[in-house]
């Protein structure tokens, strides 16, 4: 498999100033996603998956900072262009979906108009024809009574409905990308899955490239090509979905697997990951973050990290693996 | 408990050295105010017609009135008069207000009908313009203005009292004075009206600059405090007719310490709340 | 859109309600005899009697209100003792001069602190914000009528480019014919530039002074909804969609942000009409504010209570616009009522 990626992540490093001091939220952080491919980002809250999506779409708060990487996006790096083009890039070629559908869209503005701003914004349709082409976004969403919607407001919608709004603001204007960041959380169940089959079915549709950040591990092997894992700000293992369920080489993986309830495992099974994550803003953190809960720690484990090739796209940084 | 908080206490200071400011010029009114009138170089009820309407001068650092009484003296000496006002309306709307307000709060039912319609109707009028009315009923007196500034503030305290009170009824430590054998009044005077001090201290200080402003006001219009008393609001009045030929000091200086006082005890009302209460920073 | 109303009209009952009994009983809380009160000074103990007897002082407390009340409802609010007039006519001639002075102050103070809190919030620590914290923490210090005195003082007495703080007009100029009662509108409306100029140069200085007073809420409240709204989960979205800042500024965050503001201007017009007596009195303005203070050192105390409860009245019904305002503009209130 030589695909061309749609995204190659190296080396991104991202710090965070508080006023307790610089956290090093992400380190040397790398993955690729290629056209067509869904790749998860999966670890604990707090292990820097978000902040890596906003790193790459230029979105993060103004404490953020990206001390180093490249972000090859299209021939450019994202990281490297100004606000102006990135903005161009946004919405119309890599494009994100966040968790609580209803706060995130403009609970004063009609979801019709919130979606025509976007076709408007990046050419996709002019202020005339932009209402008819948001009612098709809505259709392609299969929202029932499209044309009825299009005038709702966000408090009039189910959680369900608000993401179907956020995924046809996201798609609006076919982009060769997609974050989706934890789109499914608080949604219940049976609708998590027709979300999930969803993006899917219309990422397949466009060949487009999709990144899925969740903390569900089984939900990342059933809809997902590739799974990266994060710990504490940096990758820990990737590995093809089937490969990292048959056999996780990370502790870390290995305790998240085990951790989740799958058809295989039973409720009695699930073991917690003992210790939390460390505190980054230490100055002398470990090269290895997860070292302070590994059963398996060695002296080798003072040693920079190593990025050991294990199997076909299996990758893990780890002295001591499984 | 207090430590920390006194640490805390300097670090808000470090970071915004305008509190820093604000205690400062508070420590200069409180001399004043105690002091003011052993440290006024001249009588401030002593007219001169010799000397009326004169400027600043070396003799008279704040100029002369058109009866001739050093202007220095009388903003000086005013201070006690314009301060005592203030806290005391403050203080008065704070017994009625964190009374009412935490009885209603903790008691819920008729009690907090009764509170909330009272504070709903105070505020359905424009506040200076109720203060008026209410000095005006109950006659031309200093007394008076203390009362209306109190009332005119009480639903701000009552509000503040109650939500805190609503909030801490069912807290664990209100439920082990209770269980302990207190009685209900006793619950309420002795542990949550304690607990709920910082957060009615921190509206007393922002109060306390709105109280001198509109006691202030109310003499400008002639209520309360009557001539040759020094008051800074009467003071400002009479040097108005003298704006418009020019002698501006008359007006200038008492105005000054009156925008100066309401200005310091501003920044002390949200230094302190700073201070006690981080969240409520905007 | 009518249940909006009617709900709105139905909170402000009970508003209004008070205001009646707490006028009432301000009348009734007069040291003394109010009878003698009314019928001022140097009235005869005959005088008083009559007095007495014709405002029913001689009867119950509760056959009293309903006089009052009954009084109230004929748009009855006595008479004047220094004019003899009626206090309702005499209030209605003055009445369009301080809503003038109050709306064009209004106007000044919020063209001012909108975009100031705007600015203060998009531009967070920088100096606009700081410029933001100096002027809404001096804004609420500057005690309004020595603002008003210093304003008067720097540009009429200093720069002369101000008129004589002395009423709405130059008193070489007659007043534009009576069509809305605020002689900017009035002198537009029959063509006069000449007066209209006038009228604009008169209110200048005292709406300014009380916008400065006003200002302080309005920025303050402005650049925390604003910095909420910039903090927001949707605003992430429209920033994700590559929207343009201007986009995401105006349409997207303001449109949030000003809903809150709206609240604040009950507040503000509390802060404005109270502003209003002093700035009169500051300027000769002939508005009702004037009057009143002009009743005050005379002890005619019915104007004082017709202006009492005119200002009530007027405020209630202002957050009733307000709110019923804000219901319009939020769709979240407009549809669920």
């Amino acid at each position: 498999m030589t695909a061309i990626p749609a995204l190659a992540v190296e080396d991104l490093s991202v710090e965070f100033r508080t006023r307790s001091g610089v956290v090093k939220v992400l380190e040397h952080v790398g993955f690729s996603v290629d056209k067509g491919e869904t790749v998860a980002l999966v670890g604990e809250s707090g292990s820097g998956k978000s902040v890596t999506a906003f790193a790459v779409m230029g979105i993060l708060d103004a404490a953020g900072k990206v001390t180093s990487g490249r972000a090859m996006f299209g021939g450019s790096d994202l990281l490297a262009l100004s606000e102006r083009d990135l903005a161009e890039q946004r919405g119309r070629e890599l494009s994100m979906i966040f968790q609580n559908p209803r706060t995130a869209l403009n609970p004063i503005r009609r979801v019709g108009r919130q979606i025509a701003d976007v076709l408007v914004r990046h050419g996709g349709a002019t202020r005339n024809d932009a209402p008819q082409a948001a009612i098709a976004m809505l259709k392609k969403v299969r929202i029932p009574d499209p044309e009825r919607r299009a005038e709702a407001y966000p408090f009039e919608l189910s959680g369900g409905m608000c993401q179907r709004i956020m995924i046809a603001i996201a798609l609006a204007c076919r982009p060769a990308l997609l974050i989706a960041d934890e789109p499914t959380t608080g949604l219940d169940v049976t609708t998590q899955a027709v979300i999930m089959d969803l993006i899917g079915e219309l990422a397949g549709e466009s060949g487009m490239a999709t990144i899925f950040i969740t903390h569900d591990l089984a939900l990342a092997a059933e809809y997902c090509d590739r799974i990266v894992v994060m710990h504490a700000g940096h990758i820990v293992e990737a590995a093809p979905g089937r490969a990292l369920f048959d056999h996780a080489r990370h502790p870390y993986s290995a305790k998240l697997l085990a951790a989740t309830p799958g058809e295989t495992v039973s409720l009695e099974a699930l073991a917690s990951i003992p210790g939390g994550l460390p505190d980054l803003r230490r100055p002398d953190l470990p090269p290895c973050r997860y070292s302070g809960r590994c059963e398996r720690r060695t002296e080798a484990c003072d040693q920079p990290l190593p990025q050991r090739i294990v199997g076909d796209h299996h990758v893990v940084a780890c002295w001591n693996p499984l | 408990m207090m430590l920390p908080l006194l640490r805390h206490a300097r670090y808000v200071l470090s970071e915004n050295p305008v509190t820093g400011l604000a205690f400062g010029l508070f420590a200069l009114f409180m001399v004043a105010a105690l002091f003011g009138p052993l440290l006024a170089p001249y009588d401030p009820l002593q007219s001169n017609a010799a000397m009326a309407l004169k400027p600043p001068s070396a003799a008279h650092w704040f100029g002369t009135d058109q009866l001739g009484r050093d202007i220095f003296s009388r903003v000086l000496v005013a201070t006690r008069l314009d301060l005592t006002i203030a806290f005391a309306s403050v203080i008065l709307a704070f017994m009625l207000g964190a009374l009412s307000g935490v009885a209603a709060g903790y008691f819920g039912g008729w009690t907090d009908q009764i509170v909330g319609r009272l504070a709903d109707t105070i505020m359905a009028f424009p506040l200076f313009v109720l203060a008026m009315g209410i000095v005006a009923a109950l006659g031309n007196e200093v007394i008076n203005i203390v009362i209306a500034t109190a009332i005119i503030n009480f639903p701000l305290y009552a509000r503040v009292a109650r939500a805190e009170a609503n909030v801490r009824r069912e807290a664990g430590f209100v439920e082990a004075a209770r269980l302990s054998g207190n009685g209900e009044t006793r619950v309420l005077l002795g542990h949550i009206l304690p607990n709920i001090m910082p957060i009615m201290m921190v509206q007393m200080s922002l109060t306390m600059g709105y109280a001198i402003l509109n006691a202030a006001g109310l003499s400008f219009i002639g209520l309360g405090v009557r001539p040759p008393d020094a008051e800074w609001g009467i003071m400002v009045a009479e040097g108005a007719n003298f704006i418009q030929s020019g002698e501006w000091w008359i007006a200038l200086f008492p105005g000054a310490a009156l925008m100066l006082a309401v200005f310091c005890f501003n920044l002390l009302g949200d230094g302190l709340r700073d201070i006690i209460d981080p969240r409520m920073r905007t | 859109m009518l249940n909006l109303l009617l709900s709105r009209l139905a909170t402000a009952i009970p508003s209004i309600v008070g205001v009646v009994v707490v006028t009432f009983m301000l009348t009734r809380l007069l040291p003394g005899d109010p009878a003698a009160y009314f019928a001022g000074l140097a009235a005869s103990p005959q005088a008083i009697a009559e007095i007495r007897t014709k405002l029913g002082l001689d009867k119950s407390l509760p056959e009293q209100f309903v006089a009052y009340v009954g009084d109230l409802l004929q748009g009855n609010l006595g008479n004047s003792l220094s004019t003899g007039q009626p206090v309702v006519t005499e209030i209605a001639t003055r009445l369009p001069a301080s809503a003038e002075l109050t709306l064009f102050a209004l106007i000044v103070a919020v063209g001012i602190a909108i975009p100031l809190g705007v600015l203060a919030a998009v531009k967070q620590g920088t100096w606009v914000d700081h410029l933001c914290r100096i002027v809404t923490t001096a804004g609420v210090s500057l005690p309004v009528f020595f603002t008003g005195l210093l304003l008067a003082y720097v540009f009429y007495y200093l720069l002369q480019w101000a008129p004589a703080p002395t009423g709405r007009l130059d008193i070489f100029l007659s007043p534009p014919p009576d069509i809305t009662g605020f002689y900017l509108i009035d002198s537009l409306l029959s063509g006069n530039l000449e007066t209209f100029w006038s009228a604009l140069r008169q209110l200048a200085l005292p709406a300014i002074s009380m916008a400065i007073f006003s200002l302080a809420p309005l920025a303050r409240m402005t650049r925390g909804s604003m910095l909420a709204v910039l903090g927001s989960d949707f605003i992430r979205t429209a920033r994700a969609s590559g929207l343009s800042p201007r986009t995401v500024v105006f349409t997207y965050a303001f449109r949030n942000a000003v809903l809150p503001v709206i609240t604040t201007l009950g507040m503000v017009f509390s802060f404005l009409l109270g502003a209003n007596v002093l700035v009169e009195t500051v300027f000769a303005w002939p508005g009702i504010g004037l009057y009143a203070v002009n009743a005050l050192i005379t002890s005619d105390y019915a104007p004082v209570q017709g202006f009492v409860l005119t200002m009530a009245v007027l405020y209630v019904t202002l957050n009733l616009t307000i709110d019923f305002v804000y219901g319009l503009v939020d769709p979240r209130v407009r549809l669920e009522s």
